[in-house]
């Protein structure tokens, strides 16, 4: 083995590099390390730059993504193990924008406790550019270190008020669940690799479609990878960290976690169905409708008895995995249709969970409470922030005309139109759990506005400059969608008929 | 070359790992359960590797046990801030977030 290792090394030629490709990578890796070794050099100095430094890197990986995109050309690196397409770019964006919003939001709430905050901002960075790489991951060795590269620093995040028990106690849950999770992946991702003799993902689709009955090497495999997933994304039953992590983490990371985890887990579904395991329908469908099918109806029957506003949005949050899951359910009938349909629902739901946890965050700067109660009474002291919580909540639920109705709208297009028993019998269940969800939003959204204030304090509401710009960007994501639906579909996402075709 | 062995021992292996991972109390032996499934994948890793001929395999395997040592790294650190903070490592004990 070593002898045959030193034989491939001696005949080593270095694969072409696409510069143009990479730059967004590069970019966040750039910027990363340069908070860091400010953070070695300046030590205190270097505090007050840091948020500034680590929105303006994120501003700036955004320069190659929007010229990549003009461009238009779809680009593949290293045998198609990393792929640049309109797919890719529309998610890089969506993650290096989440990331932005996040600096935003972690601007005062961050530099509140007394904490180092440079790391803070080099974590997050990296933890972007593990998302970024995910986007165009196409092979499992890259699929794997990208989950890793977004997972670690994670950890951290949640552990960051390292004195608050609450905080260890988010981290510890989120690391233990999270690590014996990628480690089912990797057993899994071994039996495919042993089933189908090669890591790329498209090579993995030529292997194992061709059988009639898929060998039980590759059943377990493609499992245990969704299994893998289905932590990261919280899908019920592999969600129970979630909750618990979201309430002891500092809010600005519960915010990430909830939209840009997420997503990531998502994109790295989505690579993995459309692109390796698409032929092999028998094997993905059904594990994916039970998943999505459970999700939603657990997540909305167990978020309708919270009282805490930030534990009742990671409930929603699996039930919202659960919606986006379905369309993937019913991926082999509808094909690329159940892609766009699932990108579509992840970029509105980045817009309204973070929309929805910056007015969490405003309100909790004042009530020091992020329990339901203290939300009653808002509309007489805090209007505006009354106004752009409703709107979260309603696109949450999936009310026109706001970005979640038509989110939802694609989905159960997707599910009806694969014109198949479990895609209607899973459409019933999305519009079902649409009605339940309906319930406990509406709760928080009644008493905003027609309750009246706990021990009558309506003391205005403060809230910060990047608070108040990362309110904006959200409710104005949230209302385009509701408004111009179209946007997503323009861009003209694909991953069937790219490489992986 | 004999394939069956290998596959039945890492096998094994992780079986052993997720028991470990479920039933463990302790936070340093749920660390060392989640490094038998790792080393579980290795193993496979290789053996498919050697059989298909394909150095692939040998090259996953190693960024499995580079990205892990990182893991378990960050883990250490965090069982060690729960020591700090609580004196014990009893994961049982880390009860204050539930609902």
């Amino acid at each position: 083995m070593l002898a045959q290792l030193a034989q491939s090394v001696g005949e080593f030629v270095r694969p072409p590099i696409d510069w143009h490709a990479a730059a967004p990578e590069l970019t966040l890796l750039g910027v990363g390390a340069l908070l860091t070794m400010m953070d070695i050099v300046w030590l205190e100095r270097g505090r007050r730059l840091a948020p500034l430094l680590a929105s303006l890197g994120l501003l700036a990986t955004m320069v190659p993504i929007v010229t990549l995109a003009v461009d238009g050309a779809d680009r593949s690196m290293f045998n198609g193990a990393f792929v640049v397409d309109n797919y890719a770019l529309l998610m890089k964006a969506l993650f290096v924008l989440s990331g932005y919003v996040v600096v935003l939001l972690s601007t005062n709430y961050i530099a509140e406790g007394d904490y180092w905050e440079n790391e803070y901002y080099g974590l997050l960075l990296s933890s972007v550019l593990g998302m970024v790489l995910m986007a165009s991951a196409r092979d499992l060795i890259t699929i794997f270190v990208a989950l890793e590269l977004l997972s670690i620093p994670a950890y951290m995040l949640a552990t960051w008020r390292k004195r608050d028990l609450k905080s260890n106690e988010a981290g510890l849950k989120y690391y233990l669940m999270g690590v014996f999770a990628s480690a089912i992946m990797l057993y899994g991702m071994s039996l495919l690799y042993g089933g189908a003799g090669s890591t790329l993902l498209v090579d993995i689709d030529e292997a194992i479609s061709a059988a009639d009955s898929p060998s039980s090497v590759i059943v377990l495999g493609i499992i245990f990878v969704i299994i893998g997933f289905a932590f990261k994304v919280s899908a019920f039953p592999f969600h129970t960290w979630a909750p618990d992590t979201y309430e002891g983490a500092p809010t600005p990371v519960t915010a990430f976690l909830s939209v840009a985890s997420k997503a990531a887990g998502f994109v790295a579904l989505m690579n993995l169905l459309f692109v390796g395991f698409f032929g092999r329908d028998d094997v993905y469908e059904p594990v994916l409708w039970i998943l999505a099918a459970a999700s939603m109806t657990v997540g909305n029957l167990i978020a309708l008895r919270q009282t805490n506003v930030v534990r009742m949005l990671a409930y929603s949050g699996v039930a919202q995995a659960g919606y986006m899951l379905a369309p993937l359910a019913v991926a082999s009938a509808v094909g690329d249709a159940a892609l766009e349909a699932t990108v579509t629902y992840l970029v509105v739901y980045a817009a309204m969970n973070l929309g929805a946890f910056a007015v969490v965050m405003a309100v909790a700067r004042k009530t020091r409470s992020a329990e339901i109660e203290s939300f009653r009474g808002l509309f007489h002291y805090a209007p505006g922030l009354t106004v752009a919580m409703t709107i979260f909540l309603f696109s949450l639920a999936g009310i026109p005309p706001l970005g979640g109705w038509w989110a939802k709208f694609r989905v159960m297009e997707a599910v009806i139109d694969a014109n198949t028993a479990s895609g209607v019998v899973i459409g019933v269940f999305v519009a079902v759990n649409s009605v339940i969800a309906l319930y406990y939003y509406a709760r928080i959204g009644l008493g905003m506005w027609a309750e009246e204030a706990p021990d009558g304090d309506v003391t205005p509401v403060r809230v910060t400059p990047s608070l108040m710009a990362a309110l904006g960007i959200t409710a104005g994501i949230t209302l385009a969608f509701g408004v111009y639906p179209q946007l997503i579909s323009d861009f003209d996402v694909s991953l069937l008929a790219g490489i992986g075709g | 070359m004999l394939l069956n062995q290998f596959l039945l021992l890492a096998a094994v292996l992780f079986c052993i790992g997720v028991y470990g991972v479920l039933v463990r109390k302790n936070g340093m032996l749920v660390l060392m359960s989640v490094e038998l499934i790792l080393n579980a994948v290795n193993i496979n890793l290789v053996a498919f590797g050697t059989l298909t001929d394909d150095v692939g395999g040998a090259v996953f395997a190693l960024f499995t046990i580079a990205v892990a040592a990182a893991e378990v790294g960050i883990g250490l650190a965090i069982v060690l801030l729960m020591y700090r903070n609580r004196r014990s490592i009893d994961l049982s004990e880390a009860d204050l977030l539930k609902g």
